[in-house]
């Protein structure tokens, strides 16, 4: 998160109560704000752009209910300032499935597999998998096991997440060979 | 299993788009965040609460103190808290609510928070451990102390005995949603967004506190982030946040910190329990005393019953049970996945498999020789039982008979085996359900049930298109509003067998109903003929002498509970005191299961919650003060992806109990999660021969040495 710092604030001025103008993209959404250094971008989500499906776990980076991906990495929004987004790419929950509503293969496989139950940590999970998947770690259960414990399932469907993430895997690896070949 | 049995969850699209609404997802216009300020010590008086500090805070509207609070009326049970905070400059435990900070934004009122000073005398804490040891008040819901015959002469007959104290260490339930409540008053009513699991337990609560009629609180919860029981009583905080927005005329909205979700709702208590058991040389109980010490607040009352696991399970001539309450300066414990037998079967299981230890009896065996064929207490038949299948299965799945032929060791690892019984009371609840069957071949059910994760709604449509004869995506599910039919709770496991009778019962009531508009069962031409746009029927299931609830079958001429065996393989790294889930099959008898996908994960869920327990879950006081040492998930270990591995295997005894409910279920939610403990104990014990007695089993009690630091 070094290049394209905010011209507008260096860590010199900036205090938390200090406004900061921040322009970003949301699940392909151009937005705009203004708003105190000390928000974060998980607060700013939920009630600010009105984008609930991110939740508030711990608030701490300890639990990863409230994963998102900035610039296509998996970052935990309780742990980043809005600030810190300025023209940044950032996709949450709601921006897995695509633009006419068709679900995601990860999304498929979490309900295929039954790999979640109260579905509060699921918005996490879900979005956590994608990057799991692009990150190449989604090879055997042991890897997927390891490159998932970032986000804590309390009803606990460990073994069901962990096969739809391989599930999924597979199913965005034979779309990406067909469309090879 | 067939194609409907595995039906995924209904309501599973909403929750992998983010478009599921939970309580703190609703922020009405005009909303402000509340934060509450806990108590700064485990005990004392306040003598002063300092405020402008807050209030000079940009976007800090108001700081609530108990001089702001109205007195509050009389609570009752379902309220967990009967003392209600910001009442009194007394308090009596860390975190105990203070004071309350009103904000435009979290922001705002979180930064009011740290700036509020509260100023108070301290008094000196009882600390945990040396608090005073009393009997738990009486009349009891559960937990009753016990005399079958005699217990001394019982204990003197046995050639082997078993005399041993049990412990483990208070757990939070560290639900992955923080309770929230939004509430909002409009022209003297009021509405509340709430994370619950039982919405009709809040309006008479808040309207006693409040002075409110109940008829005019409604209570909106479409999905709970995970209950476990934390959310199943009525909390303060709940209470508070209407106070709140009565008092400043605006939506006030409560989502708890982490932090704060340690001191405001419950936990599982601290217990020291000790079983003795005798028995004959050949393995035939001739009697179990079972005694629990479980830690409880100063001046609330929550009562920990897990001697019950001692009453119901094995077939002794001789059983003896006592409770103790020991009162210290805490919050107040409440279930938690599992109570009762949960804590019960750690000491009566783990003893059980010490005996058959000392009778060089195989552990399944032991429990075989001892299987209870009737209820041991009142002689009464079982609704249903299939327990013995359940031992046969599980441990065919297994291969429990041919352990000792596999290898003992991989690389590093040792490896043992163990097993336990697994047992839950049967609770019961008073529900109801309206279905409309509707002209164009459409079911809708209404009832005020929650989603907490346990496929209550998908559960219950199957029930409707089963007994309708629809197709299931032709049934639709109206859930999680006070303005609803009154329904069940969503917790003791006993959603399905309730509600999902309603539903039942409302269905074969609209079928009744259709047979009297003429012949043949097509709803579409039944009630085209007829001019109908739809029918519409009211299940009730109800319950000995109309009574809201029924425990194990009581008043009726069965007695009821459900059952289960779990086997588990660890590994053990004697060098560093590692231990591993290798492996898990629980075989369970629980009467029909609805939807066999969503029970899977839910016993899944049930055994993880029980590894988590025995190796890895503790909530420390700390010694000087009592006070909870981490109130985070940084600093408090649950279990994640890396600890579990996929070979879990669950498997359901086919069983129909036409005694417990109207569709053949009992209840599946908390039996999973229990005697894990128990059989993990034992199968460290095998691994490595170290017999240990304390929960959680951490690495250093592996290794034999004392705590650290």
């Amino acid at each position: 998160m070094n290049q394209n710092r905010p011209s507008s604030a260096t860590s010199r001025d900036l205090t938390w109560s200090r406004q900061v103008r921040v322009a970003l993209t949301v699940n392909g959404r151009q937005f705009s704000d203004t708003v105190p250094a000390r928000v974060t971008l998980l607060d700013w989500l939920r009630e600010g752009a009105g984008l609930t499906g991110t939740k508030k776990g711990c608030n701490e980076g300890a639990c990863g209910t409230c994963t998102v991906l900035i610039d296509g990495r998996r970052m935990n929004a309780c742990l980043t300032l809005l600030a810190q987004c300025q023209g940044r790419s950032v996709t949450t929950v709601e921006g897995i499935a695509g633009p006419d509503g068709t679900l995601h293969p990860v999304q498929q496989a979490f309900i295929e597999h039954d790999a979640l139950q109260c579905g509060y940590c699921t918005p996490g999970q879900v979005v956590s998998a994608v990057a799991c998947i692009a990150e190449g770690h989604a090879t055997d259960e042991s890897s997927v096991r390891e490159w998932m414990s970032g986000n804590v399932c309390r009803c606990s469907c460990y073994p069901q997440i962990t096969a739809a993430v391989l599930d999924a895997a597979k199913r965005i690896g034979d779309k990406a060979q067909g469309g090879a070949s | 299993m067939t194609a409907a049995q595995t039906m995924s969850r209904v309501e599973a699209p909403l929750k992998v788009t983010g478009a599921a609404k939970y309580a703190a997802d609703h922020t009405p216009p005009g909303t402000l965040h509340a934060v509450l300020v806990g108590a700064p010590a485990p005990a004392g008086r306040i003598t002063g609460i300092d405020t402008a500090a807050a209030l000079a805070e940009c976007g800090v509207v108001k700081v609530l103190t108990a001089k702001d609070m109205p007195r509050f009326g009389e609570v009752k049970p379902p309220a967990a808290v009967l003392s209600l905070p910001l009442q009194e400059n007394i308090f009596r435990f860390e975190g105990e609510p203070v004071a309350l900070v009103l904000a435009e934004s979290i922001e705002a009122a979180e930064a009011g928070r740290a700036a509020v000073v509260v100023r108070f005398d301290a008094a000196t804490p009882v600390l945990p451990g040396s608090g005073w040891r009393e009997p738990p008040p009486t009349p009891r819901l559960l937990g009753d102390d016990v005399a079958l015959g005699d217990a001394a002469s019982g204990l003197a007959q046995g050639a082997v005995k078993i005399d041993q104290a049990y412990f483990q260490e208070a757990r939070h339930h560290n639900a992955m949603e923080t309770a929230a409540t939004v509430a909002q008053f409009e022209n003297g009513k009021l509405t509340l967004w709430d994370s619950v699991q039982a919405s009709g337990n809040v309006p008479p609560v808040v309207a006693a506190a409040l002075g409110m009629n109940a008829d005019d609180i409604r209570v909106i919860c479409p999905h709970t982030g995970g209950g476990f029981g934390s959310k199943g009583y009525v909390w303060p905080h709940q209470i508070i946040a209407a106070a709140a927005a009565r008092i400043v005329q605006r939506p006030v909205k409560l989502h708890l910190r982490r932090h704060d979700q340690f001191v405001c709702v419950g936990y599982q208590p601290r217990l020291e329990q000790r079983i003795q058991l005798a028995a004959t040389r050949d393995g035939r109980l001739t009697a179990i005393v079972h005694e629990a010490v479980n830690a409880c607040a100063i001046a609330d009352t929550y009562v920990e019953p897990a001697t019950e696991a001692s009453k119901s399970l094995y077939a002794a001539p001789a059983i003896r049970t006592r409770q103790w309450l020991e009162r210290s300066n805490i919050n107040v414990p409440t279930p938690m996945r599992a109570p009762v037998e949960g804590p019960g079967l750690w000491a009566l299981e783990s003893a059980m498999n010490e005996l058959a230890a000392a009778l060089e009896i195989d552990p399944l065996d032991l429990r075989l020789f001892n299987h209870a064929d009737v209820e041991p207490m009142t002689k009464k038949p079982w609704s249903s039982k299939k327990l013995r299948e359940a031992y046969q299965e599980g441990a065919r799945l297994f291969g429990w008979a041919g352990r000792d032929q596999r290898t003992r060791q991989d690389g590093p690892w040792r490896i043992g085996y163990g097993m336990a019984t697994s047992t839950m009371g049967s609770f019961r609840f008073a529900a109801g359900a309206r279905v409309r069957l509707k002209a164009d071949g459409t079911a809708r059910i209404e009832a005020n049930t929650h989603d907490i994760g346990t496929g209550t709604q998908t559960v219950f449509c199957r029930i409707a298109a089963e007994e309708l004869g629809l197709p299931i995506e032709n049934v639709s599910i109206a859930w999680g509003d006070t303005r609803l039919p009154p329904s069940g709770p969503v917790y003791g496991s006993s959603a399905t067998g309730g509600t999902g009778s309603a539903v039942a019962l409302a269905c074969r009531e609209l079928k009744a109903q259709l047979g009297r508009l003429g012949a043949g069962n097509d709803p579409r031409t039944l009630l085209g003929e007829a001019g109908l746009p739809e029918i519409v029927a009211d299940g009730a299931f109800t319950l000995p002498g109309g009574a809201p609830f029924n425990a194990n079958g009581d008043g009726t001429p069965f007695a009821m509970s459900t059952w289960g065996a779990i086997f588990v393989e660890v590994g053990i790294d004697p060098e560093f005191g590692l231990v591993r889930l290798r492996r898990a099959v629980g075989a369970y008898s629980a009467g029909r299961i609805i939807n066999l996908k969503t029970a899977i994960s839910q016993m899944t869920g049930g055994i993880i919650w029980g590894w988590g327990k025995a190796t890895m879950e503790e909530s420390v006081q700390d010694p000087t003060t009592g006070a909870w040492l981490a109130k985070n998930l940084s600093n408090v270990a649950v279990p994640v992806n890396a600890d579990i591995p996929s070979d879990i295997t669950i498997h359901f005894v086919e069983e129909y109990d036409e005694h417990a409910s109207a569709i053949g279920a009992r209840g599946i939610g908390e039996l999973g999660a229990t005697g894990v403990d128990a059989a993990v104990a034992a199968a460290i014990f095998d691994a490595v021969g170290v017999r240990i007695r304390e929960l959680p089993i951490l690495p250093w009690k592996i290794l034999g040495e004392h705590a650290p630091g």
